[in-house]
């Protein structure tokens, strides 16, 4: 099937100037954590999102995140890539503290990072190749037949090369999602953040993304944190899964020990049953009250 | 009373705030306005977007603007018996103030309506965390060749108003009202000074695109990111920059009397 790595990343990585003082990209330790999160408590106005989160995420691993709908992981993507602030505790990635860092430490931090949006957030002016090719054309300077091959590459990887001249809005949303992936693995990065991956996509498709995350993996030692709902095919290929609710981490370990020693909790989660510990509703008013219009 | 007071404290202070939000944002846009020496062309497919699209609007009203001014100020000159000083009249008028003026009022309808919604759109769909994600900084990507974009095209497109204005006067005042043509360009080149007038105009026009261009990028920027946030943007754009120019020409106009 396809290949994901090409001849590309010596070459892209040896651009970087301050190559060789990142150790983040050398030898893979499975042992060394990449992301760490401590005691992290951040709040949307009022609400409380997290309240005391600790998560270490290690390097070279997949690790999912889940929890109900409204929980944060969104959120906590955002925090681990720097663009949110806690209101206390620590995110550190590869043993920097992301909210000490200057903008340039953080931009160069953010290089070595891919992050795959929810929405895809795929520049809506450029068509998918521009869309792929534009980290590439913002942070090397390969010749265009280099970006011409990278790109394809990537693009076959998520198979939409034969849609490389479409607009973004000609997109289907699972399209769309697949064209930001390829968009967030271009520069190779060590460290892949993928909120909700594999929503919207048809079951073929749903395979071969599995496949590519895993491979990814396995093959560059690429440290991938999941966020999804979709419980069996994201439990199937990760290492540790950590679920959340109410700002806390409420059950982690390996898809494993998850399915049969976990609480209560994990099990009605994880499998999916309407009735348990887990609320599914948003915070809120007897119903009947609200029903009778508070009268 | 108190709830007023109130009232119109926290009104107050939400004033306060934007208004320092918008003035950190033109500190960092400044910032990041070298892009135009590292990567002129991001600038120039701006420009294009920006002011060549302008440039129908402007040539269209500037000529209208022109031969309304021919008409009206043949009224008033020939009761004077000063018919032939019509082109003075007009070129003055359209170079010291409509041409500057009115293509600013023009330009934020046509192109910073169209800015702020463009980037107003671009934050509600994560099209600039997701550069901030991929380490491009949106201020420099895509905030300054846009500032440079509508700063540059707005002296050029009040000069371009201004040109077109005068041959609309030419049209009505020489072709339709019989006034000389050779004196409607001899009074003309005569008695409108380069310094006095049409340096003060070119002055005014670049103070209206420096504050037509923040106004509409910073109010794309500050957008609420939905859909009714970012046509209550779009409005504020047109309104304020229509308020801020109006207010500014005033005061350069004061200024330049002397
Ligand atoms: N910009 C915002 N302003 C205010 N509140 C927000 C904002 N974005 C998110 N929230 C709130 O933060 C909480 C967490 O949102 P988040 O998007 O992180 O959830 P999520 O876990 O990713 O959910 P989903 O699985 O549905 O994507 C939600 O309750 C939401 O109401
Ligand atoms: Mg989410």
């Amino acid at each position: 099937m396809v290949d994901t790595r090409g001849p590309a990343p010596e070459t892209l990585r040896s651009r970087r100037p301050d190559d060789a003082k990142e150790p983040l990209i050398n030898s893979v330790d499975h042992n060394r954590p990449l992301v760490e999160i401590r005691d992290l408590h951040f709040s949307r106005g009022s609400r409380k999102i997290f309240d005391g989160l600790n998560i270490v995420i290690p390097q070279g691993g997949i690790t999912a995140i889940m929890g109900p709908s409204g929980t944060g992981k969104t959120t906590l993507l955002k925090l681990i890539g720097g663009q949110l602030r806690p209101d206390r505790g620590q995110v550190l990635v590869d043993g920097q503290d992301v909210q000490r860092l200057s903008r340039a430490e953080l931009y160069r931090l953010r290089m070595r990072m891919g992050m795959l949006f929810q929405s895809g957030a795929l520049l809506t002016d450029l068509s998918v190749f521009e869309n792929v090719a534009f980290p590439l054309r913002e942070h090397t300077r390969l010749p265009e037949r280099m970006i011409r091959t990278l790109v394809l590459m990537k693009l076959e990887a998520v198979g939409l090369r034969g849609a490389r001249d479409m607009m973004p809005a000609e997109l289907s949303g699972g399209m769309a999602r697949r064209v930001a992936l390829a968009r967030a693995i271009a520069l190779d990065p060590v460290m892949i953040m993928y909120d909700e991956p594999l929503t919207g996509l048809d079951p073929i498709t749903l395979g071969v993304i599995v496949t590519l995350v895993k491979r990814m993996n396995d093959a560059l030692g690429v440290t991938s944190i999941i966020v999804s709902h979709d419980v069996a095919e994201i439990a199937a290929i990760s290492d540790h899964i950590h679920l959340i609710s109410g700002g806390k981490v409420v059950e982690s370990g390996t898809p494993a020990e998850l399915e049969t020693t976990a609480s209560e909790w994990s099990r009605q989660f994880m499998q999916g049953l309407p009735d348990g510990p887990v609320p599914f509703h948003y915070p809120a008013d007897a119903y009947e009250q609200d029903l009778l219009g508070g009268a | 009373m108190l709830g007023t007071l109130q009232r119109l404290g926290r009104w107050g202070l939400g004033v306060f705030e934007r208004l320092g939000r918008g003035h950190l944002f033109l500190l960092q846009t400044i910032g990041c306005l070298g892009v135009i020496v590292m990567r002129p062309r991001l600038v120039i497919r701006e420009l294009h977007s920006v002011g060549v699209l302008s440039l129908l609007i402007i040539v269209v009203s500037g000529t209208f603007v022109g031969m309304v001014l021919a008409y009206q100020g043949y009224i008033t000159l020939v009761r004077f018996g000063a018919a032939e000083a019509l082109g003075t009249a007009v070129a003055l008028s359209l170079v010291r103030e409509l041409g500057p003026v009115v293509t600013a009022l023009l330009f934020a309808g046509r192109a910073g309506s169209a800015l702020t919604a463009e980037i107003g759109l671009m934050k509600a769909t994560e099209q600039l965390s997701g550069m901030e994600m991929m380490a491009v900084n949106p201020m420099q990507r895509v905030i300054a060749p846009r500032f440079w974009a509508a700063f540059l095209s707005m002296p050029l497109l009040a000069a371009i108003f201004s040109a077109v204005g005068v041959m609309g006067g030419y049209f009505v005042g020489v072709g339709l009202l019989g006034v000389d043509g050779g004196s409607y360009w001899s009074q003309m080149q005569a008695s409108v000074d380069f310094h006095e007038d049409v340096m003060n105009g070119i002055i005014k026009s670049v103070a209206f695109g420096f504050v037509a261009a923040w106004i509409a990028l910073f109010e794309g920027y500050d957008a609420v990111p939905t859909s009714e946030g970012v046509s209550r943007a779009t409005t504020r754009t047109v309104v304020h920059t229509a308020l801020a120019v109006l207010a500014l020409d005033f005061i350069l106009t004061g200024l330049m009397f002397q």
